[in-house]
Order: structure tokens, then C-alpha cells, then sequence
């Protein structure tokens, strides 16, 4: 799931929780599920023209939310709505509650005027994470496209880290122009500094442009890995997955290596309004990673 | 399939024996003797980063098979400068407009790394195509992958995936 990529996934919610006044109330771990945590905005950092990214601590004395990669929370504007937003940095890392989020309609531009000191809402975590035990002993390709970096912004951190031993580890990014590239400045750094193979390629170059331009496959072969002992971490938007986990099971890679990261109108977050239904499953619980064997066949049913 | 030039001499040109490092992935599926058929007409070139291959409107005489590095296809936009258009990475190739009269190039190529490169005379290329029509075709079918990808990834371009939705 990218972050504030779709408008429709924009839900606004009633000024209080429905779920508390029902005379079937459920259980109390819902209703705390169902209900957000004020986080206090500390740092705001423009990384596009239009995407931001946030660090929340929370402001309740609780404790903060303790999510892991490619899972995602329920961010809550107060009084305009709430979206979906995947976690862009966990707090095992030693770093606040962070959350890249592109502007693209009321709630996500109320969520990017936030300031610190402002207060939000946040519910979660939810959903499952990136498999990230699947890259030990194995060759690790990220690919995203556009924001999809977000959340796959830890996993590209904590193969910065990793002891390889021997394995290739490389991050493919493709975005529309250079200016829309989120995290440039730090891709060029963990690019010099790791042993990281970052390729980067845009769609439209400018004048200042002197890297690569064409689709974010036209890097595979540039990338170096093994594609039978291969696991890769996709996001992006859904057509730019499709192809690419396509181009990677053609090449070899096993299908249920490829994991992707989908995104749908996640509502509740605890599978219950079904919302998020993809075929069988349910995106909130079952997603938003998946694994492409899983998914292949639901990816070219249109109705879902 | 449009013909190879008429102007194909009748008499056949050496081949040497081996191609084996004439091999970049676009090509990798020729048939030996058609690799060779490639070697023959071609002679080994290295740009520096910056360094042009070859600006629009001049001659179109040469087929690059790029072994290592990185070009990019450029077209010089008046008040904008020279923008990129596309990159094409080692084992793929650059330049087809040698195989259509009036052999033109359509736009501007540039090193952006240290660019390494099998160079194939394309008059050399256009009379032993016409010489062995299973050649042509051999190649042909080979260019013709590579067109159809970049076409496939100017479309994926053209869907514009990254825009912002709020977009109108």
C-alpha cells in the first residue's frame, strides 16, 4: 500500500465513534482498535511538492505505536477524516512514528499542514509487514514506484544494516520527474555509503536530469541478483506492480518471493466494515503485503 | 518487412570465424554465423561520459550494441535545452533509422557513464542483409523485440502512473 495515492480511499468519519454507543457494543479491544490515539506532530519535512513526512510521538503518556515495516496505521485528521498511511520508519529503530503522506485530497492535505505541535489521530498498527525473514541468506531487490518508497523506506534502512553475507542487495526506484522523488538525498547517501545497488529512473526528465529515463523494469537488468535465490519487496501504483512482478517471474524469480504491497479503501483496519475485500481477502487483515502466487490470478479479475 | 538497401553488392564478404565476444543480450539469440555476419562489419568504440554518439538529423551508418554503460536519447527543446527522452543500458541497443531510407537520425545520443560499444557499419549490415535473406530476418526479428519492449515501456510512460490523482 503506498501512502494518499487515491482520493476515493479519502473516508470521512462521523464526529464520534459509532461503535461505542451500540447496544451490541463489542469488546473492548475493538472499541480501542476503533478508537484514535492523539500523536503529537515534532517534525514535518517537505519531501515533494506535494508529500510531506510526519514523526508523531504520542500525547497521552501511552506508549508509542509499535509497528513494523509495511504495516500500516489509520491516520486521523480531526474533525475533516481518516486514511490509511504505511508506516515510512518504526519506532524499533529509534526513531519516532513516521509517515510520508502525499496531498491529494481534504484529509491528506489537513494531514500535511499539520505542524509541530499539532495533534493527530492514529489508530493501529494493521495489517501484515514486508516477510522481511525471507531475505536472510538471500538476494534482496526493492522496487517502487512514486511514493511507493514510503513503505518500503525501513526495509531499504535495514538492508543498509544487514550483514549480507555474500547476498546483493538493490533498490530500484522509478518516479514521474526528479522533482517528485521522495528521500533523494538520502537514496544518494546509502547509495555511497552502503553497499546498496540504488538505480533510480524517471519518466519525464529535465534539463538537469542526467540519470536514467523509461520504466522502472528497464533497471532490472542493471540490477545485480541471483533471480532463484531472489526475494523482492514491491510498491507502487497497482499497473506498475503488475508488470513488474510479471518481468520478475519471468526472469525467474519465484512467485511467492514477489511480494507486493497493495492498496484499497482500508476503513476500519480490523476487517470488519470489508471495505478493503480483495477477492478472498481482506487487505486490512490478510494484506497489504502479499505475495504475487497469491495474487496473480485476482490481479486480472477487473471487477475487484 | 521492409527491404534491406538494393544496393547490395553481389560479391559476399568475409565472416570471420568466431563472434563469441560480439554477444549483447538484445542479440544474444542470432545464430553464430549471423553474429559473425555482425562482427564482420563492426569495430569496437568507448565514449567518456558526456561524450555524443551521434546528433538528430545526421547520417544514420551505424548500429551500437552497448556493452557496458549507459546512453541516453536525447532531443534538443528550444528554451528547454537537451531533454532525455530515454536510457538504454548495456546489452541493449541504439539506432535503427540505418535500416529505413533516408536513413536519418531522429534524435541525439550521449554517453552518461563510460559507454562501451560494438559499432556496426550499417551499409556493411544493409548488403550482407540483402546477400543472406535468413540474416535479415534474424536480425530483424531480434530489432523487432527490442522495438516492441520500448514501445510497451513508452505506453506504461504515457499512462502517466505517478501523477498526483488530484490531477485534473
Amino acid at each position: 500500500m503506498s501512502t494518499g495515492t487515491r482520493p476515493s480511499a479519502e473516508a470521512a468519519l462521523p464526529a464520534t465513534a459509532p461503535l461505542s454507543s451500540s447496544p451490541a457494543a463489542p469488546a473492548a479491544p475493538v472499541v480501542a482498535e476503533m478508537t484514535p490515539r492523539p500523536f503529537r506532530v515534532v517534525d514535518r519535512v517537505r519531501e515533494t511538492p506535494d508529500t510531506w513526512t510526519l514523526r508523531l510521538v504520542p500525547d497521552d503518556g501511552g506508549p508509542t505505536i509499535d509497528a513494523v515495516p509495511g504495516q500500516f496505521t489509520m491516520v486521523y485528521a480531526f474533525g475533516v477524516g481518516e486514511v490509511p498511511v504505511s508506516v515510512s520508519a518504526v519506532p524499533s529503530d529509534g526513531v519516532p512514528l513516521t509517515h510520508t503522506v502525499r496531498a491529494v485530497g481534504a484529509v491528506t492535505e489537513a494531514i500535511c499542514a499539520a505542524k509541530p505541535g499539532d495533534v493527530l489521530g492514529v489508530r493501529g498498527p494493521f495489517g501484515r509487514g514486508w516477510p522481511l525473514d525471507q531475505a536472510v541468506g538471500r538476494d534482496v531487490l526493492v522496487i517502487a514506484g512514486g511514493l511507493g518508497l514510503a513503505p518500503l523506506w525501513p526495509v531499504v534502512h535495514a538492508l543498509a544494516r544487514r550483514d549480507s553475507a555474500g547476498r546483493a542487495a538493490a533498490v530500484l526506484v522509478g518516479g514521474r520527474t526528479p522533482a517528485d522523488l521522495p528521500y533523494r538525498d538520502e537514496l544518494a547517501r546509502l547509495a555511497a555509503q552502503t553497499g546498496l545497488q540504488v538505480l533510480v529512473t524517471v519518466d519525464r526528465a529535465d534539463p538537469g536530469w542526467d540519470g536514467r529515463v523509461g520504466v522502472v523494469t528497464a533497471l532490472l537488468p542493471d540490477a545485480r541478483f541471483d533471480p532463484a535465490r531472489t526475494v523482492a519487496f514491491l510498491c507502487g501504483p497497482e499497473v506498475m506492480m503488475r508488470v513488474t512482478a510479471a518481468a520478475l517471474t519471468d526472469a525467474g524469480v519465484p512467485a511467492h518471493r514477489v511480494h507486493l504491497s497493495m492498496e484499497r479503501n482500508m476503513h476500519c483496519g480490523i476487517g470488519h466494515c470489508g471495505r478493503c475485500q480483495l477477492g478472498p481477502m481482506l487487505l486490512c487483515l490478510h494484506g497489504p503485503v502479499c505475495d504475487y502466487g497469491r495474487l496473480s490470478p485476482l490481479l486480472t479479475i477487473r471487477e475487484l | 518487412m521492409t527491404s534491406p538497401s538494393p544496393s547490395a553488392s553481389s560479391a559476399p564478404l568475409p565472416v570471420p570465424e568466431t563472434a563469441s565476444s560480439f554477444r549483447v543480450a538484445a542479440v544474444s539469440g542470432m545464430r553464430a554465423d549471423h553474429l559473425a555476419a555482425l562482427a564482420g562489419c563492426a569495430r569496437e568504440l568507448s565514449f567518456e561520459p558526456g561524450q555524443v554518439l551521434f546528433r538528430e538529423g545526421g547520417v544514420a551508418d551505424t548500429l551500437y550494441l552497448i556493452r557496458s554503460g549507459t546512453v541516453a536519447l536525447e532531443m534538443f527543446v528550444p528554451a528547454r535545452g537537451s531533454i532525455s527522452i530515454d536510457t538504454v543500458g548495456a546489452g541493449d541497443l541504439v539506432g535503427w533509422s540505418w535500416l529505413f531510407p533516408p536513413y536519418r537520425l531522429q534524435f541525439d545520443a550521449r554517453a552518461l557513464t563510460a559507454v562501451t560499444a560494438g559499432a556496426v557499419d550499417a551499409a556493411c549490415l544493409r548488403t550482407r542483409m540483402a546477400q543472406d535473406p535468413e540474416l535479415a530476418a534474424d536480425l530483424l526479428f531480434h530489432l523487432a523485440q527490442v522495438l516492441a519492449g520500448r514501445l510497451s515501456a513508452t505506453r506504461m510512460r504515457l499512462l502517466d502512473v505517478y501523477r498526483n490523482p488530484a490531477e485534473r
